[in-house]
Formats: structure tokens, sequence, C-alpha cells
């Protein structure tokens, strides 16, 4: 295990997130927020310090880094910059117990978007935008960031591929210019440009300079976070449209966007992950409306809020126009589902990935062939490529895994005695990264009345859900730590 | 630039390595999706599985928009049509092909036009090649050519008791009574750029420019040369041992062959009637006693196996034959090698990576990047070509008053095909070609050896 080289990264790694903040301080500043002011030169303090620390203490790190080292490297930066991302929140006291500031910064990082805060708007302005802010670094992932800025040297080793796949979703990333820098920069200029274009349409619907900022960021990063008490459900039904594309847009993968700027519509066009997506996303819509009938006064509403909600939930956002905890079983059932689907691989989205659902239901396909031509040889393809026997093991251990995970933390949390629907939708919520659930954890309610034990074991599955599982897991690993 | 490298086999890897740790964006190529997994999590490149041939494969990786091609699979025919459908889709790319069959060595020069090849490379004749010169030569344990081969650097090891053992480096002239010029001293496994007043010690390897002439005078007169090799053992009988046996064959060299493999022997007798081929396992001491190794003048070891080849050769020097020359596959291990007495080594793919290499420099050239860059003492130091253009600086200023890096040597100007060793006097002028050897530093540009 090279501590040293993993030191060196988490070292950066603060010192990112201490950059990051400082935008929130000077929006403190400027407000007047004494109290918030205070908790982010703490956060910032405290972020350089240990940043500084650890980069003296990791000098003269060797050179061998595999697979294991990028796992553990990207799960406990994670946390790490979880912990410190908590401390302007708990500092300023605008959320008094420790365990529920970091749930709240987990929440963000993870683009969950789950809130143990009854009320927002009474909070100060520039902790806002830090929540905000989190969904957005926390949507590409900050270690590509650091790939992105980080000098020539560093991203020039191979090494670095261990470190996307650790943290971009989707069981085969890869990247799309030879030189890892280059590819890190253009999903950032992508990325950059979308929430450049989101605010810029939130502005001309009337929205104020503040709340657009907000709302974009926390659009980007698919979080879910809103600056209003009623998420997006007060703004104009305008602003309720630019908020649903522009989901949609983010839940899309990036590689796609990548193609349309090298003109290859074509095979967008073809993109089976995509196609599985939008249809999804349609047939939902469709099927909502059509039982909502009666619930709304216009057709026109009830498409809004379906399309809505149906896009919030299946880009694992989290966003409300409505409370859709009161709609009819079927409806919620829907949702239900697509929350488990998630969006697709290389995007920002959570959940199990649509690509993922795809290869999942070739290999059953091909397996209940198998029963029926015992001799038969098949290759699941995916846009006419085969795709590797490795990837569909990787796919079905992740399966595994992931319900796994689910069952597990359902029970923990059941200890807490609420109903079981909660308890369900609040699992299927944090490890999904969607944010509010069903009942007791529904759009209009929050997490806050859940004991501290169960708080942690939903932060472990919003980190587990962003990451993919593995990297969290392998934390648990004694293997992973004995030296080699 | 961008360059697509098909083949991820022994040229293709050492290549992606030498390549991704400067500025170009690699695309690798190989139908084995295992091997360019362990490529890319190694590299910072990109890999695309499928067969080199197939335009959809080609499309894939980019031809349409790269610079240059190098086509490096096992099969000649694979490259010949990678790079001929390559050159279909992209008229402007430069292509590389790999051909190694001899029987396609005649040839060549009539395929590089019929398949718009801009190179081909041949690891194997390229290190027969290089063996000769070796062995043309013996004493020297490494020769690298500059200016279409009228300078050279080569190596020498002091030897103890010998001429060059205890000399001032001021002194040197009166001693060889030629002109040469010391770059770089390997002492004790660290290169150093050696000044006026240092004094050689026994067991040092010293890196020397001199002119093609000076070389052979440089020989008689430390007395290294006692004759030239007339009878030569080489293990092995691979393709490199093909062709070097039809190079000795014409400067009138015995060559005696052994290998293992009856078939092979049969094959190898048809297609060289000249020499002596011997059924036989080389590793065995009593078939090289009875085939004469204590009096031949040379052994080349050339099995396929680098652990073989080793061992032979450490059999070959405690028989005090007086040139051993050992074939290795894998020198990323060249520290421990050092201890051995193993003679000149020679690594096929390594040669032939350095001339691809020294091509991919050449096609960027236009800013005044190097024409050739040799990196010698075990990649402590380098050797690079320069052409002086417009672009340099202190052109006709006399090098003493030039403030130049430390451990930068000028080792050779050549002016007007001339070569010339400079002194203090010595001056750039725009069309020369320089020759800089440098140590711990890279040097990209001519400009960049001024402080």
């Amino acid at each position: 295990m090279n501590y040293k080289m993993m030191g060196r990264f988490m070292g950066r790694i603060l010192l990112v997130e201490a950059a990051f903040m400082l935008p929130a301080l000077l929006i403190g500043a400027y407000c007047k927020e004494d109290e918030a002011v205070k908790g982010f030169i703490l956060g910032i303090g405290a972020a350089v310090f240990l940043a500084m620390g650890l980069l003296h203490m990791c000098r003269g790190a060797g050179k061998g880094f595999h697979a294991r080292e990028g796992l553990v490297c990207v799960g406990l930066s994670w946390i790490f910059m979880s912990l410190l991302g908590s401390l302007p929140f708990y500092f300023s006291k605008a959320i008094p117990h420790y365990i529920d500031a970091l749930f709240e910064t987990v929440s963000g990082f993870t683009t969950t978007g789950a809130s143990i805060l009854p009320e927002v708007e009474s909070m100060a302005k520039s902790l806002l935008y830090w929540r905000s802010f989190t969904h957005w670094v926390g949507g590409m992932g900050v270690l590509v960031f650091l790939l992105a800025v980080a000098s020539t040297a560093d991203s020039k080793q191979g090494f670095t591929m261990h470190l996307l796949r650790a943290e971009s979703p989707g069981p085969n990333v890869g990247k799309l210019v030879p030189k890892m820098k280059t590819t890190a920069r253009i999903l950032y200029i992508l990325y950059i440009g979308l929430t450049l274009l989101n605010i810029v349409f939130l502005l001309l619907g009337g929205m104020s300079p503040f709340e657009s900022v907000c709302t974009a960021l926390g659009t980007a990063g698919t979080g879910g976070f809103g600056v209003r008490n009623d998420s997006i459900a007060g703004y104009s039904p305008y602003l309720q449209n630019v908020c649903t594309v522009f989901m949609f847009l983010f839940g899309v993968n990036f590689t796609c966007y990548y193609l349309l700027l090298l003109k290859k519509f074509y095979n967008v066009w073809r993109d089976e992950e995509l196609r599985l997506y939008a249809g999804m996303v349609l047939l939902s819509i469709a099927l909502i409306v059509w039982n909502l009938k009666g619930y709304y006064s216009t057709l026109e509403e009830t498409v809004r809020h379906a399309a809505f909600q149906v896009v919030s939930v299946v880009t694992t956002t989290g966003f409300a126009t409505t409370d859709f905890d009161l709609w009819p079983g079927f409806s919620k059932a829907i949702l239900l589902c697509l929350m488990v689907v998630g969006a697709c691989a290389g995007s920002t989205g959570g959940g199990f990935k649509c690509i993922r659902i795809l290869l999942v239901m070739k290999n059953l396909r091909r397996n209940v062939q198998k029963v029926l031509h015992p001799q038969k040889v098949q290759v699941v393809r995916i846009n006419d490529h085969p795709v590797a026997e490795k990837i569909l093991d990787n796919t079905n251990a992740y399966l595994a895994a992931y319900t796994f995970l689910f069952l597990l933390s359902f029970v923990l949390i059941s200890i807490d005695n609420f109903s079981v629907t909660t308890n369900f939708s609040a699992v299927m919520a944090c490890f999904n990264n969607i944010g509010p659930g069903l009942e007791a954890v529904g759009p209009t309610c929050n997490f806050g009345a859940y004991s501290v034990f169960s708080k942690i074991v939903l932060i472990v599955d919003m980190l587990a859900g962003r990451l993919e599982i593995f990297p969290i897991l392998i934390l648990f690993s004694r293997s992973a730590w004995k030296h080699r | 630039m961008k360059i697509i490298i098909a083949g991820d086999g022994k040229v293709g890897a050492t290549l992606v390595r030498q390549l991704s740790a400067e500025e170009y964006d690699l695309t690798l190529v190989d139908v084995n999706p295992n091997r360019l997994d362990s490529s890319t999590e190694r590299f910072d490149i990109m890999a695309v599985q499928g067969n080199c041939a197939s335009m959809e494969v080609l499309k894939e990786a980019g031809v349409e928009s790269a610079d240059l091609l190098i086509a490096a699979t096992s099969a000649d025919e694979v490259n010949l049509l990678c790079c001929l459908t390559a050159h279909g889709l992209n008229s402007r790319l430069h292509t590389i092909a790999r051909i190694r069959n001899p029987e396609y060595t005649g040839q060549i020069y009539k395929m590089r036009q019929a398949f718009a090849l801009s190179m081909t490379v041949n690891p194997e004749r390229q290190a027969a090649v290089e063996i000769e010169r070796l062995l043309k030569y013996p004493g020297f344990l490494k020769r690298e050519t500059f200016a279409k081969g009228r300078m050279e650097l080569v190596e020498l090891k002091v030897m103890p008791g010998g001429k060059l053992c205890n000399v001032t480096l001021n002194d040197l002239d009166s001693v060889v009574k030629c002109q040469i010029l010391v770059c770089v001293v390997v002492r004790e496994g660290k290169a150093v750029t050696p000044d006026g007043n240092f004094v050689l010690r026994e067991g040092d390897h010293i890196f020397v420019t001199a002119s093609i002439e000076n070389l052979t005078k440089l020989l008689k007169n430390l007395g290294i040369i006692t004759h030239k090799a007339k009878r030569i053992i080489i293990c092995g009988g691979g393709r490199v041992s093909i062709y070097l046996a039809k190079l000795l064959q014409k400067s009138g060299i015995t060559v005696q062959i052994i290998e293992k493999d009856r078939e092979k022997c049969e094959v190898l007798a048809a297609l060289l009637p000249f020499a002596c081929i011997v059924q036989g396992d080389a590793s065995d001491e009593q078939v090289l006693e009875s085939e004469g190794i204590s009096t031949c003048d040379a052994l080349i070891t050339m099995t396929g196996l680098d652990e073989l080849n080793m061992v032979i050769s450490l059999y070959g020097s405690k028989c005090k034959v007086p040139q051993i020359i050992t074939k290795l596959g894998r020198t990323n291990s060249n520290g421990i090698l050092d201890s051995l007495d193993l003679g000149s080594i020679i690594s096929p793919k390594e040669l032939c990576c350095n001339t691809i290499v020294r091509y991919v420099r050449a096609v960027e050239n236009q800013s005044g990047a190097a024409l050739a860059v040799h990196s010698i003492a075990d990649g402590q130091a380098e050797a690079a070509e320069f052409v002086v253009d417009e672009s340099t600086m202190h052109c006709n200023e006399p090098l003493k008053n030039l403030r130049i890096k430390e451990n930068v040597r000028v080792a050779g100007i050549l002016r007007s095909q001339t070569p010339e060793l400079p002194n203090g006097d010595s001056y750039f002028q725009k069309g020369d070609t320089v020759i800089i050897v440098t140590s711990g530093q890279v040097i990209y540009q001519i400009n960049d050896i001024f402080v």
C-alpha cells in the first residue's frame, strides 16, 4: 500500500476543497453573516492545516500505485472531504449537532439532497450556497477536478485511470481522449458550460441571481438541495419546466455531449442506454399522467408535475414541485422503481444506472436462451459492440453487493421503529442519492427524526451509492490495509 | 501529435513507454483486451480493441485526425494491410510498418512505394547490423552513430593496467595520439561530466566522440585491438542469426551456429550454405568446448531465452573469449546486469524503438527539436543531434565566451559534412549539425544548453 502517495492526493484534495470554500466565505462577508464567516474561516483553516500536514508528512512518495490504492484513495478522500466540508455548518452553529452537519454535507457531496433541516429559508446565504456547491463538485467528482488541474507530471502516470474509474459512475469507464488531463478538462468544460446555460435560462425566467445559481448548482450535480422550504413548488411553471429539462440533460452520459461536439450524431442517436433512459422517462410520464386523472385541475398542470417528478427521481435529483407522497399507489410504485434505475453511466446522477439494467436484462435473456438451447454460444452486445464477460461479471457482482447492502441498511435503520414504507424509501433515497422518499421522509419532511446510529448508516449508504459501493466496501476489508 | 500504435507486443509496449513520457497523444490498438487493460493502467494512453487492419477499428482509433501510425503486430502482412488501409483513410498520415520476414528484405524499397509507407523497421536485421558494427571494432562496448554515420559515440572500459589508467583528460591527446573527446564518465554506476583535470581510473566506463577515421587509430594506439575476428560462434538460430550470418559472410568471417532444434537446423543449413550449422544444446559446455569456444574470436548468444544467453555468455567470459555479445529481450533490469560480465548487450526491440522515436522527432522537427536522441549510460545521459538554424542563439560566437549549462557538453560539430571536435574557439554556424551530450537533464532544443 502506497500510503505516502495516497496522503499526497488527499492533501491536494483538501487544498482544493479549501479553495472551493473561498467563494462561500466571500458571499458571507458580503452579506455580513458573521457566524457563517467564522464557520468558513475555521473550516478553511482546518482543511489547509491538515492538507499541509499531509503533504509535509508524505514527501518522497514511491511510484507504485495500483487499483487497490486507487479505490482506497477515492473512498478515504470522500470521507475526509465530508468531515471537513461539514465544519462550516457546525462552527457557525447553523446545525448544532456534528453528526447532523456531517449528514447534510455527505448528502451534498454525494448529490443526494436528503436534509435534516426542517426549514432552510432562515439559513445564512453563504451556507446555502455552500450546500448547493457541494452538489456541483460531488456531481462530477473532486478527483476528476484534481486531474484536470494537476501538474502534467502526475496526470501522466497511467494509474490516474484507477482514480477516474473509482470516482466516475458506470461499469465501463473510459477516457474520451488519450490524455487523462485533457479528458478531465473536457468533462469539466462540458459540465461548466451546461451549468452556465442553466443559470441563464433560470435568470430569464425572473429568478433572483442567488437562487438561480444555487438551483443550477443543485440541478447540475443532480443533487436536490433547494433554497426554499417548498423546493421548486413556489416557482413559475416556466422555471419548473426549465428545471425538468436540465435535470434530464444532466442525467445523460457526458460522452454523448462529447460525441455531439465531434458531430457524431448517429452514434448518439443509436446509443442504447440513452434510448432506454429517454424511453423510460416518457413511458413513466405517460403512465403517471393517466393515473393522476382528476388530481390536478388542468392537463397542463398534471403533465408538468408528472414530468418534473419523474425526471427528478430518475436522475436522482430530488427536487419536488408537489408532494408526490399524496399521489395514488401506482404512481408511487413507478417512482420507487425509477429510484432504483437511476440515470445514465458517466452522468452526474446516481442509482443503479441504465446501462447496468441493460446489461443485467441482456444477460438474463441470454441465460433463458441457454435453458432452451444448452449448447448455444452467445455474446452480449451493447451499441453493436460485444461486452466483455468481465464487465458482465462485475455487473452481477455489483447487483449482489447492491441488494445485500440495501437489505442490511434497511434492517439496521428499522431499529428506530418508523413504518416499513418510511424506512424502505429512506434507504432507497439515500443509497440511490435521490433525497426525498415517502411518508415520514417524503418531499415535505426530512431525515431529522432518525437516531444518530441510523444517520451514520444512511451516511455510509450515501457514500457507497455515489462511489458505486466498492471504494467504500474495500475500506472494511482487512487485506486492503496490509503491507505488501 | 497524435500517434496510433497497432500491436501491443514487445515493440509496441516499449514504444508506449518511451512516447507516453513525452507530449504525444497515444492510442493503442490490439486484439487482446487483457494486454490493453494492463497497458492503460500503467500509461496515460487510450486503447481500442480490435483488428488494426479493419477500417472500423482504425476509425474508432481516430485515424482520420492522426499524424502517425506505427504497425508493430506480430504479422508482417497485417502490418502492411494496416498501413495501407489507414493511408486510404487519411492521405497525410505517416506510416511505419515492422517488416521482419527475411524473405521480404530484398523487396523492401518496392514495398515502401507500393504501400505508401514512410518507413519500415526490422528489429532483427537492425540488431544484426549493430552486432556486425561491434564486431568490426572489438573493444567498444557500444557504438552510436550521428549525422548519418559521420560521427560516432563509443563506450570504452578503462582496463586495469591499460594505457588510459590514471591519465588526466588534459594529457589524453598525448596518450591516444588522435582527436577524441570524453563526454561522460560512468564511475561506480554514476554518470559525471568530466572537466580537463579529471583523472581516469580503472573500471570507469567512458563515452567518447570521434570521427570514424579516428576510431581505428584510437584502438590501435590504445593497444586494445589485436586482430579482426575470424571465427565466430553464434548460439541460437533465430532471425537475427540468419541476418547476421549473411552479413558476416560478406566480410569473410567463419560462422558457426549452434541450434537445438533439428528442423530449424535444416532450414538454416539450406539458407546459409557457407555457415557451419551444429545441432546441439548451446547451454551444454561439452558442445561449446567441442566447437572450440576457447579459441574463437567472438561469442554471440542469441537464443530466445534471456537467462540462457546470460549463462552462456558468462561461461564464454570464463573461457576468455575476446569479444562477447549478449542479446536480451528484457532490459529493464540493467542495474543488475552491470555486475555481470556479459560483454556488449543488444536488445532488438530497443534498437527498433530508438529508430522509431528518432523518426517521430524528425516528423515533429519543425521547431528545432532533436533529430536523434540516444540514451547512454543506462539512461543516465543522453546524446542528441540538433541542426543550427535561424532561431539558434549565439551563432558565430566562440564557445569559450558562452555560458553553457553544467553537465552539458558540445560533443561534436559537423560543418559541410566534415566532423570537427569542438574546442574553446569553435563556434556554431547556420546549417551545422551539433551533437550535445547531457547527463541529468533533458535538452529539447539547442537553445536549452545556454544558461
